[in-house]
């Protein structure tokens, strides 16, 4: 870990003014200080923004708005959020645990770094950390990696949970920064790799998350979030399922499906939702839904196994929210 | 020889019976101290620097940036060190393998990735954690060779063997012929993954200076006495200059058996700066040593249609270091659990760039028996026999390859116990025939075998006039009982309170003991406890009888019963003496004795000594999605006598969770292009959670054992070793899918 220079922010304002090259935001500091340690993170300041009014969650336009420092623990347990938004809870829940939910911030969450082994191995090359050293998870040891949206450069994925329900659900981030406010819906928020891996968001430097909006449609009754892993709690997803169903009898209205685990954002193919509207919501629309899905996808060495993993879990997945019966949280038996 | 423990009545008898471990208290309320917990004036903090390649030589340092951090006091590099023994011989500790053990910091060659290069000594630790990631370091890289498929063909025989570890017998019949001619042949490759011990304690050592030359020495591992020999060897210095503690782990499971860099470089450091130092590893550093090593074996069984193995090959190629040939027993336990004219066995290295692999929890009997058991399995389900039942017809009750019988085997009762207890009859044997709504029931069985060992181990008791007992020796607890255990025996050997008695453990100034590892400290310093208390039993005795008008005048001292502090007379409890008044009138502050143990060369020429699993696991695997849930374990162990329920049953609990993550979950990932395990932090490298873990039960059977006084025969490694094999024989009974190579995870069930 590098020594670093520490300043406490009181205001938005003053946070993005403190900001300049080398430095930092820090919240619950949940992934940031273990890769200070890792040496992938070498920060010359902290600006802690723990102490700014970002902890509400509040009404907003019929939907609400996370404060950015809202924990995670806060966000899943407000009643709100679970009796409007469970899709939202239940994702946040199958990730981490209590510990790391108590600490974890709404913005923080967002700004999650991938969990690629190289990523996190300073003494291996690795394009994300080092721009232009080189991919040796092409190649490499991949099983846990990206199926979707992939570039020569980094094959690496997005770790969150809680981000997977955002983009179903299709929040807004709100950000400040030196040039002012604005608003970026959640699908532009994160971005592919392409020929800038080090770059996992749509964020200017400078600009500091300060609230995520829900909009008023939250799915409450025909929702799940199914999430694959090497072990039944505290792992990161090989793949996940955020499905959100607004029905009309047994006919799909509109249809939300983004995907963890296997791209370096939360992965949506709105065509195939588009594909879903209208349609009966019986196992044959998912089967053709989900094989349309992995279509795209394209295996690295040793996780072609997700491409298939991914089209079973989309069509259980659309099943669970199509009967109203999402993954329970604590019985690990897949509905 | 037989000694019964005084007193033989009644509920103060605390062998056998369920205690609470005695440093409980100590180690929830964080009074227990740890390796890296001691501390010492003017600490100073090293942090070791490790090799990014795995294969070469280190070209040049650049250490200036490190060094013109304030608070750096030196970076020490094979360039700059003091002088150190060049003999490899001074570097050999008590349980090494053949071969050079890797010298830290001896020259410019690197042999594994993860390999210490330099350490940063500074005033405290965040300064050397800091200034050792400005440390540059430039190699000649080679390119490693870390994938054992691509060097199957370059196996070999060792040539040395490793001390305590037998190589595979000599075949008996023609286990080729009998192969090509059986009506029903099986022959399959199995492996499992590379595994780090991860126990929750890093490797640590303190090392604070002492006058007159001399160090008091805090060193994570499992016997003390293993350090000070390591330590004094390689500096060049004499026992008494070097006094090793490790009163408490958090955890060894074999991987602090061996003494590792730390404790090497710690001391360097101290002798170099003349200060005391202290270095911690990292989470990620725990994959620079001491592993268990994948292991590609085949298993060819030929059969008759009855069911009786007419012949049993087990071929193993086991990953080993370029430095050390290290070497375990995986397919020694094929000859020994079946009966069968025909065997043949092999064991072969194969040279890999990583560091030397090392014992962890059953070491060769994990791997082995997951081949053979799966094997079992698959003729079981081929020929139409029950599991169970298959294994019977292949039972022996003489150990084959010594042509001795065993001094106990209730395997039987295992299996009946643990069928009954599970509900095995209930089972419906063709596979995908038991579900549950969208999951798929599969339920497998396995037996686990593991030796019973004694090794030489003393104990020194001390009664002194208030009437209490210390024991000690210089073992380690690794979290397994032995604390607790030790202090059992004290009791009841004296007749005295468990609060009346002190153990101390985990000291070379107590009396000497081995390593704690291979399940044999139960018995090993259990019994040298027993003999010295029994020793001053009848010292104190003689006491009690020479006082003036002693109420045991008269009596001899097969007559009589310690209990409640008390010497009396068995069939007449109103005549008795309290141990305090004998010590008292005798004139007596204290006595002190030093019981010695070891194996019993007469049993052994007589009997084979083994403990033994049936262990029974029930899956429910979603049949379109893979995930495997382990809902129900029943472990049925016969292990001699068992000193502590509570304890033992904690052991086998314990060896069962492990047993899981081997079968679903641990697997330390190389990438092979850069000789480096690639996950190598306790987010990445599964080992089971909480949701992962549902019923385990734990049957003990009865089972008589004369090999020591106290039939004890070990609980720390029998219960992992049958395990994985069950679940992966319980996968098969699921789903009909036979996976070969552990662990099992999702894609392989797709």
């Amino acid at each position: 870990m590098n020594r670093f220079e520490y300043v406490r922010a009181g205001t938005v304002a003053e946070a993005v003014s403190a900001f300049g090259a080398g430095a930092r935001f820090i919240a619950g500091g949940t992934n940031l200080i273990d890769l200070m340690k890792y040496e992938v993170e070498k920060p010359g300041r902290l600006i802690d923004i723990t102490q700014l009014p970002l902890k509400g969650i509040e009404e907003k336009d019929g939907g609400l708005r996370l404060g950015a420092l809202a924990t995670n623990a806060a966000v899943a347990y407000d009643s709100r959020v679970a009796e409007r938004y469970p899709l939202l809870r239940n994702a946040i829940l199958a990730g981490a645990s209590a510990q790391l939910r108590n600490a974890a911030t709404t913005g923080g969450n967002l700004l999650q770094r991938t969990r690629c082994y190289y990523f996190y191995d300073a003494g291996t090359p690795c394009n994300k950390r080092e721009p232009g050293s080189g991919c040796p998870a092409i190649g490499g040891v991949n099983r846990i990696h990206a199926i979707f949206g992939t570039s020569d450069q980094c094959i690496a994925t997005h770790p969150s949970d809680m981000c997977i329900a955002l983009a179903a659900l299709e929040a807004t981030v709100q950000v400040s920064g030196p040039e002012g406010d604005r608003s970026i819906p959640f699908a532009e928020f994160h971005r592919l790799p392409g020929n800038e891996p080090e770059k996992d968001t749509t964020l200017k430097p400078g600009e500091i998350v300060v609230a995520v909006d829900l909009p008023e449609q939250g799915f409450a009754q025909n929702f799940t979030y199914l999430k694959l892993r090497d072990r039944l709690s505290y792992a990161f997803a090989l793949v996940s399922v955020a499905a959100a169903l607004d029905l009309d009898g047994d006919t799909i209205k509109t249809a939300r499906l983004a995907l963890g685990g296997v791209a370096h954002k939360p992965w949506r193919n709105t065509q195939a939702e588009a594909e879903l509207a209208g349609k009966p919501a019986t196992r044959e629309t998912f089967d053709k839904v989900a094989a349309m899905i992995v279509a795209e996808a394209k295996p690295q060495s040793e996780n072609g196994f997700k491409i298939e993993l991914a089209r079973r879990a989309i069509v259980r997945g659309l099943e669970q929210a199509a009967a109203g019966t999402p993954q329970s949280l604590s019985d690990k038996r897949i509905q | 020889m037989t000694i019964q423990i005084s007193p033989a009545s009644g509920t103060d008898r605390h062998v056998g019976s369920p205690r609470s471990r005695v440093d409980g208290p100590a180690k929830v309320t964080g009074l227990a101290k740890y390796a890296a917990e001691f501390t010492a004036p003017g600490l100073t903090h090293g942090y070791i620097v490790t090799s990014t390649i795995a294969r070469g030589r280190i070209t040049g340092f650049d250490t200036a940036a490190a060094e013109a951090v304030p608070g750096v006091i030196k970076v020490l590099t094979h360039e700059n060190r003091p002088d150190m023994a060049e003999d490899p011989d001074g570097y050999k500790d008590m349980v090494g393998p053949p071969g050079v053990p890797y010298r830290p910091l001896f020259d410019a060659t690197v042999m594994f990735s993860g390999q210490p290069v330099a350490v940063v000594l500074a005033e405290d630790f965040e300064t050397a954690r800091y200034a050792a990631s400005l440390v540059k370091v430039t190699y000649a890289a080679e390119t490693p060779r870390t994938d054992i498929d691509a060097l199957l063909g370059e196996a070999y025989d060792p040539p040395t063997k490793r001390d305590g570890i037998k190589p595979p017998p000599k075949p008996w019949g023609d286990a080729d012929g009998a192969f090509d001619k059986a009506p029903i042949q099986l022959r399959q490759q199995y492996r499992m993954a590379n595994e780090h011990h991860n126990p929750m304690e890093p490797h640590a050592t303190t090392v604070v200076v002492e006058a007159d030359d001399k160090y008091t020495v805090y060193d994570k591992i499992q016997g003390v006495a293993n350090t000070q020999m390591y330590l004094t060897g390689a500096f060049g210095l004499k026992p008494d200059q070097v006094r090793v503690l490790n009163p408490y782990l958090g955890g060894g499971f074999g991987g602090g058996l061996r003494p590792q860099f730390q404790a090497f470089l710690a001391m360097l450091a101290a002798r170099d700066l003349n200060r005391s130092v202290r270095i911690v590893l990292t989470r990620e550093q725990m994959w620079s040593f001491t592993y268990r090593a994948e292991a590609v074996q085949t298993v060819s069984l030929g059969m008759e249609r009855d069911g009786k193995l007419q012949a049993l090959k087990h071929d193993a190629v086991h990953g080993t270091s370029h430095y050390e040939d290290y070497q375990e027993n995986i397919v020694n336990w094929s000859g020994t659990l079946y009966a069968c004219d025909n065997v043949k066995l092999t064991y072969k290295l194969a040279k890999i760039d990583t560091a030397t692999p090392g014992d962890m929890r059953a070491p060769g009997a994990v791997s082995g028996l997951f081949a053979l058991e799966s094997a079992m399995d698959e003729l079981a389900h081929d020929l139409g026999k029950d599991p169970i039942e298959l294994r019977l017809i292949n039972y022996t009750d003489r150990e084959p390859i010594e042509d001795k019988p065993f001094g106990s085997k209730a395997l039987k009762s295992c299996f009946t116990q643990g069928a009954e207890r599970f509900g095995w009859a209930k089972r419906t044997p063709e596979p995908r025939s038991m579900r549950d709504g969208r999951e798929l029931v599969g339920w497998g069985v396995a037996s686990g075998i593991w030796e019973a060992l004694m090794m030489p181990s003393k104990v020194r008791a001390v009664l002194t006039g208030d009437g209490k007992l210390e024991l000690g020796n210089s073992t380690g607890d690794i979290g397994t009982g032995t604390y607790t255990i030790l202090t059992q025996i004290g009791a009841d050997t004296l007749g005295l309170s468990m609060e009346d008695v002190t153990t101390k453990l985990g000291d070379t100034d107590l009396a000497e003991a081995p390593v704690a590892g291979g399940s044999w400290t139960a018995a090993s310093s259990g019994t040298a406890a027993m003999k010295a208390c029994r020793e001053i039993a009848k010292q104190v005795f003689v006491l009690a009888r020479q006082m003036d008008n002693s109420a045991l005048a008269n009596v001899d001292f097969e007559r009589v019963v310690f209990s409640n502090g008390r010497i009396s007379v068995a069939d007449d409890p109103s005549r008795s003496v309290a141990i305090v008044d004998a010590m008292k009138a005798g004139g007596f502050e204290r006595i002190e004795v030093t019981g010695e143990a070891g194996p019993d060369s007469d049993f052994a020429k007589e009997f084979e000594c083994f403990t033994h699993q049936a262990v029974f696991v029930e899956v429910k695997v979603d049949e379109e999605l893979g995930q495997v849930r382990v809902t129900r374990v029943v472990s049925a162990i016969a292990a001699g006598k068992i000193l502590n329920p509570k304890t033992a049953r904690s052991q086998i609990i314990g060896a069962t969770v492990m047993g899981i993550g081997s079968a679903l979950h641990e697997e330390s990932m190389l990438d092979h292009r850069l000789g480096r395990f690639m996950n190598r932090n306790l987010g990445e490298y599964h080992v089971p959670a909480h949701a992962d873990i549902h019923d385990l039960d734990v049957i003990f059977v009865d089972e008589e054992d004369k090999a020591n006084p106290l039939g004890v025969k070990g609980v720390g490694e029998i219960g992992i070793v049958g395990t994985a094999a069950a679940i992966a024989n319980a996968v098969y009974h699921a789903t009909g899918k036979r996976v070969r190579d552990m662990p099992i995870t999702i894609e392989k069930l797709l």
